[in-house]
């Protein structure tokens, strides 16, 4: 737990440390990397848009190159303000942030020049005013949260926040129905999907509850097959979050987001009282409610189907069938090992090539290499989230940190699996790649908390009593 | 937390695992499967990213790729489609590709072996892939020639030239405007796709090569060389000459194509049977050489082959395993005998080539890009059915039946005409199918051509290949020789 480097004493510039308090590292360091890096991260970001222009248009676009240094400049924006508060924070996260909405935004613009979307009927363009919304909101929250801890106190807040996120789409005249699936507020011109949003208050709600509840939830219990299963009263949150995922399955049609919330839930709960048996109860509950919603609703069984029997004719042809699934294979194999190259592939033929299938588009225009290339990045992204919780020195940062890092990482594997045939489909966007206006900002609101969480545990002061 | 925080991050690496097992898998393993399924729209549209090769007649394309603004780079586009649709076939988004444009495929995309190298340099520069040409033998006045001379009848006409193969002519009816299948609405190619397959007398055939009908007496160019050659008998050799032949084993007979008997007297001699067409004194023939002798004859002749000019033509066949009754109507080219058009047309060719077949084919040469000749015709020997002599006394016997038996208005002043009519029976109230084949000139062939016109031409069970079949010969060797 304090095995955070020191930096060698004489090349440090830092402040002579006070009595008893000495910082851990030389703070502008790291922020130097990470100007240097966001450097490199624009210059490719930019790079990849006027390659998309060759590939598909056969000739440079320069204003929407502009357009893109409006996103640039807000960047830097957030990297001033983390010197300013957070001079201690991670100086990967935000680099590969914008690197994957960069990319995401070169790729959504090529998908627009092939369904020849311009103005505001361009994704790619309402994906950067989107950006622009979400690197805004990051920011005011490393400004005003200056210390994560705050957040502990809003635990029950940031509860009955979640549940009210997740209640909206069902409302009457705000709700609204997209592909099946009930998930989605609409307000004016825009369409939210609060439950986005809902994942960053579910984990600070579990953060804060297990951090209060864990004695009791991992202490007592009677011991079957070599576990330590809770006693039937402690059963409680686990099974209200059952219920709350069975609900989203049922009545918002969602089974992505339900799996993502009781994933969340499961690892919180285990890394919290370090007990297996609630990762044995929580993926047996899972199993079971998916088999009997598989059983009784249409659409979880057609899910599967797809899955399993993909290539089908009947269940290609069928309606809400296999095709979107083949056609992405279909576009990954013409991708190969290198890609056709931006803008030279036919990822517009798969049905939402540019938010669920955005990783199908990818691997077909950027290949084998190209995906590799990303998963690498989301893998350096979750690790640096994971460090906070290894490096942490309280237990809610600590929760919080892993909380968040495997919210995204459980997504990727749920969308980018559904997408490749590892697991059935369900609908859910690929973090920072995907268009989406709720599902940038609330990873934009990750990439800030991370930020928070990592400036603090390199700023502990070490207290030597 | 330490411990619990080691086994989540085992979890989240395992999870990234499996995805890039999935990717690897699905870009790598699996890639060509994915990519040949028939569902795959890309593979279409890679397709029409290359600028395909022109087909070419005489230096002139009669297929050719043209840039367009939509999403596909290029249209396939036919100068003069339905006189040469037989021979180009159609190349359409979705609904395959036929004739020269399926066979000739590869050159034409870019895509064959001998291209590869090609293919790399593409891949590296950039530059715009672009297929090979492939010039044709075809001669476009031969070509016209017999285009017109077939009008509205229903049937093929295929000129080669019998010292090396090359195909002069290739003319199917009804014929199509192949530009209709190569638009890029794929709906609209499907509507008339269907259309087509729909439509009376199968205009997407090819009749010249893959319909099958019996060849009626232009067979007895085989029995004849049969007798000759494997049964050594002379052309004055006799049979007894019969108005009606009852069939062995049967209650039915077989008369002569007048009615009578063939010619006068009470014997006939092969020459005169030959000349004057008659199906007795063959059938007889038949019988007494039997069924290997005459399958034999007709399998050196291609009967029972596979053959690709390059398109692969379906097979000519003499069926086996006769009782006398079926091998008496085969001698004459009816009960289960079948032939294409070529298979006839190679018939005269034979003949005409002092009893060597030369092996027919299309495609003249094929240049990349560069124009750098990719592959060139060299001529190739298919069989030799007949001896030279042999060869001589048929073409004796095919010149008679045109100045004096049964062939004659393949006549041309001033020039020696060989030739040989047919008129097949179907059904029994079917309408035949009427046959000419022949060569010219006699004494130095340039041109050997089968024409067949089916449903009768119209006329029901009332035409000839003499009246019908002969004078589009007669135009289309006429083509050949004013040259």
């Amino acid at each position: 737990m304090s095995a955070a480097p020191t930096a060698p004493v004489s090349s440090s510039p830092a402040p002579t440390p006070g009595k008893g308090i000495r910082r851990i590292r030389v703070p502008q360091k790291l922020r130097n990397l990470e100007l240097f890096l966001l450097l490199f991260v624009c210059a490719t970001n930019a790079f990849a848009v006027v390659i998309v222009q060759f590939g598909a248009l056969g000739y440079a676009d320069l204003t929407v190159v502009t357009l893109g240094a409006g996103l640039a400049v807000l960047v830097f924006a957030m990297h001033i303000a983390l010197r300013l508060v957070a001079t201690n924070a991670d100086p990967f996260i935000l680099p590969i942030a914008s690197l994957l909405n960069g990319i995401g935004i070169a790729v959504i613009y090529r998908i627009d020049i092939a369904e020849k979307l311009t103005g505001w009927e361009s994704t790619a363009l309402r994906q950067v005013v989107w950006t622009s919304v979400a690197v805004a909101l990051a920011i005011v929250v490393i400004v005003v949260i200056r210390n994560h801890r705050v957040l502990q106190r809003y635990t029950y807040v940031a509860g009955l926040a979640a549940g009210v996120l997740l209640l909206l789409p069902m409302l009457p005249v705000l709700g609204q129905e997209i592909n099946g699936a009930r998930v989605w507020i609409h307000v004016g011109a825009f369409s939210f999907q609060p439950g986005e949003v809902a994942k960053i208050a579910l984990a600070v709600f579990f953060a804060g509850y297990l951090v209060s509840r864990r004695d009791s939830l991992s202490m007592v219990g009677r011991r079957m097959l070599g576990l330590r299963f809770p006693r039937g009263r402690d059963l409680g949150p686990i099974l209200v979050l059952w219920a709350l995922s069975m609900a989203i399955i049922i009545f918002q049609r969602d089974l992505g987001t339900a799996l993502l919330y009781f994933g969340l839930f499961v690892v919180m709960i285990y890394v919290a009282t370090g007990r297996a048996s609630w990762v044995v109860l929580g993926v047996g509950l899972f199993l079971a409610g998916g088999v009997i919603a598989g059983q009784v609703l249409v659409y979880v069984n057609d899910r599967f189907t797809n899955w399993l029997d993909a290539f089908n004719p009947d269940i290609y042809d069928a309606q809400g069938g296999s095709y979107q699934l083949v056609q992405g294979l279909f576009g990954l194999a013409n991708g190969g090992l290198i890609g056709t190259g931006l803008g030279e592939g036919r990822p517009d033929i798969t049905p939402l090539a540019q938010s669920d299938y955005i990783i199908a588009s990818l691997g077909e225009e950027l290949g084998l290499a190209g995906l590799f290339a990303i998963f690498g990045l989301y893998l350096l992204f979750i690790s640096r989230g994971l460090r906070i919780s290894f490096a942490g020195q309280d237990d809610f940062g600590r929760l919080l940190g892993v909380g968040l890092s495997f919210t995204l990482a459980l997504q990727c594997f749920i969308v980018i699996g559904g997408v490749t045939r590892v697991i059935p489909l369900t609908g859910l966007t690929t973090p920072f790649l995907a268009a989406g206006g709720s599902s940038l900002v609330a990873n934009w609101i990750i990439v800030a908390l991370l930020l928070r969480l990592s400036d603090t545990v390199r700023n502990q002061p070490r207290l030597v009593i | 937390m330490t411990r619990e925080l080691k086994r989540v991050s085992i979890v989240v690496f395992a999870m990234f695992l499996a995805l890039l097992v999935s990717t690897t898998l699905i870009q790598f393993f699996q890639a060509d499967n994915l990519a040949s399924d028939a569902r795959n729209a890309r593979t279409i549209y890679a397709s029409y990213d290359v600028e395909r090769g022109p087909i070419l007649v005489d230096g002139q394309p009669i297929a050719v790729s043209v840039p367009t603004d939509d999403e596909f780079k290029y249209q396939r586009s036919y100068p003069q489609g339905p006189l040469y649709s037989a021979v180009t076939g159609y190349y359409t988004l979705g609904q395959g590709s036929s004739q020269i444009e399926q066979a000739m495929n590869d050159y034409l995309s870019g895509t064959s072996d001998s291209q590869f190298l090609e293919y790399l340099d593409r891949l590296v520069t950039g530059k715009n892939p672009q297929g090979a040409s492939v010039e044709l033998t075809i001669d476009p006045v031969v070509q016209q020639a017999a285009y017109d001379a077939l009008g509205s009848y229903q049937g093929a006409v295929v000129a080669i030239e019998p010292s090396t193969g090359r195909i002069l002519a290739m003319v199917s009816k009804p014929d199509y405007d192949p530009n209709a299948l190569a638009a890029h609405d794929s709906q609209q190619v499907l509507d008339t796709y269907d259309q087509l397959l729909a439509a009376q007398g199968d205009p997407l055939i090819n009749k010249t090569i893959n319909d099958l009908n019996p060849p009626g007496s232009t067979f007895k160019i085989i029995t004849t060389s049969a007798a000759l050659q494997n049964a050594g008998l002379p052309v004055d050799h006799t049979e007894p000459n019969l108005a009606r032949l009852p069939l062995p084993g049967s209650d039915s007979t077989v008369a002569n194509a007048g009615g009578g008997t063939c010619g006068g007297g009470d014997q006939v001699s092969i020459a005169t049977a030959f000349v004057l067409s008659c199906n007795i004194p063959m059938a007889e023939l038949g019988v007494e050489m039997g069924e290997s002798s005459l399958g034999d004859m007709a399998n050196a002749f291609g009967f029972g082959s596979e053959l690709s000019i390059p398109m692969d033509v379906s097979t000519s066949q003499y069926p086996r395993g006769l009782d006398d009754a079926q091998l008496a109507l085969s001698a004459f080219g009816q009960g289960s005998d079948v032939a294409t058009p070529l298979q006839v047309a190679m018939l005269s060719a034979a003949v005409a080539n002092g009893g060597t077949i030369m092996t027919p084919d299309l495609v003249d040469e094929i240049r990349a890009p560069d124009l750098s000749v990719l592959q060139s015709f060299e001529p190739e020997e298919f069989s030799t059915p007949l001896t030279d002599v042999t060869a001589s006394e048929l073409s004796k016997l095919m010149v008679e039946a045109v100045d004096n038996g049964a062939a004659t208005n393949a006549r041309i002043d001033g020039v020696s005409v060989a030739g040989k009519t047919g008129t097949a029976e179907n059904g029994e109230d079917d309408p035949y199918t009427l046959w000419f084949t022949g060569f010219a000139p006699a004494d130095n062939p340039r041109v050997a051509v089968a024409v067949v016109v089916e449903d009768g031409g119209g006329l029901g069970q009332s035409g000839t290949g003499n009246e019908l079949a002969a004078p589009i010969a007669k135009r289309v060797l006429e083509a050949v020789l004013s040259k």
